[in-house]
């Protein structure tokens, strides 16, 4: 299984920038076992990354691969996406490059409903930075820039993706990695925009801070914490407050962005003719 | 899960040592004790007898410096 997910690697690359125990790597493992199983071709894969570790993932596979500006990554894909209608397109973002800087990216893509599969690594931190709180840090939970707790609420960001259009919504943990790699499946296979949220680690910028000990423990915290769907169904709101949903969340119907704007070229060149 | 801990199988563990950043996660992940961290606190399979080819270290590595080859028999 390893030299099948090298294969897609630029082992000159390695070993990675991540920190020991950063979960952005098994997110990354997911991602290429999913490609891998879902038989794409290789020069008909794109990778686009905005900016932050996460966003790093993009120059360790050997696709055609863009790391684009902060919070641009939806953005490019969309070009991409609309002059080649038929590459897989994946976009990698972190919590922060999705949900602040991209934000307005993010909703749009997911109105628009563009064939594109967006994983957002969410580590509830801006890493790379110093750890700064994002938009998905929990309140109460410290950052260098709220050393006595973060009074913001956070995003939901399934909620979000779900509430600006988008018509495949999922979220698991690198814990469950597997899970992880089948919701990208699916979210691949959804001709649509898709959103697969994955809980991923980050002990040094988030976890340390939060006394939440290192990568495994954090790992182990993310096995405890986390609910399946349906587990979910039969749990009160109170009992569901510290947990986290993982699994299919969300599955809509809606007209695909490049299809409609196909129909419209052809519909344009039928009325000059 | 049952049955693929169930039977030891063939199974060929690849280390890649270089890339190891000794996180311990596939140590305290093994259900079999069959990895380790050595002097250096890198990745070492102690018991390989012991592998049952789940290829729990594999997909939760951070690293891609592990993995398991489950051989035909």
């Amino acid at each position: 299984m390893l030299s099948q997910v090298e294969s897609h690697l630029r082992s000159d690359r390695f070993p990675h920038i991540w920190c020991p125990g950063c979960g952005n790597g098994i997110v990354l493992s997911a991602l290429v076992r999913a490609i891998e199983e879902l038989g794409c071709d290789p020069d008909k894969t794109v990778v686009v990354s905005g900016i932050g570790c996460s966003s790093r993932a993009a120059g360790y596979l050997d696709f055609n691969t863009l790391h684009t500006t902060h919070g641009r990554a939806l953005a490019f894909a969309t070009g991409i996406k609309l002059a080649r209608p038929e590459l897989d397109v994946f976009v990698l973002m972190g919590d922060g490059d999705a949900t602040a800087i991209g934000g307005n990216h993010f909703i749009h893509a997911a109105r628009r409903n563009i064939d594109l599969t967006a994983i957002i690594f969410n580590n509830s931190i801006y890493g790379m930075t110093g750890g700064q709180y994002s938009p998905l840090t929990p309140p109460g939970k410290r950052a260098t820039t709220a050393p006595y707790g973060n009074i913001e609420r956070s995003f939901d960001i399934a909620e979000l993706a779900k509430g600006a259009g988008a018509t495949y919504v999922a979220r698991a943990t690198t814990y469950h990695a597997t899970m992880l790699e089948k919701l990208i499946m699916a979210g691949a296979k959804n001709k649509g925009f898709s959103v697969i949220e994955a809980i991923t680690a980050c002990p040094v910028g988030y976890g340390r801070r939060n006394k939440m000990g290192n990568g495994l423990q954090m790992l182990l915290w993310q096995k405890e914490h986390a609910v399946t769907v349906k587990q979910a169904e039969k749990m009160s709101p109170e009992e569901l407050q510290d947990k986290i949903i993982i699994g299919e969340l969300y599955r809509g119907e809606a007209p695909e962005y490049t299809v409609m704007y196909e129909e419209i070229i052809a519909r344009a060149k039928g009325k000059t003719q | 899960m049952a049955n693929a801990l169930a039977a030891p199988k063939a199974v060929h563990i690849v280390v890649r040592e270089g890339w190891c950043k000794g996180c311990g996660i596939c140590v305290a992940l093994c259900p079999k004790e069959v990895l380790s961290l050595n002097g250096s606190g890198k990745v070492a399979v102690v018991n390989p007898d012991r592998c049952v080819g789940c290829g729990r270290c594999e997909i939760h590595c951070p690293d891609f410096a592990i993995g398991i080859e489950v051989k035909k028999q």
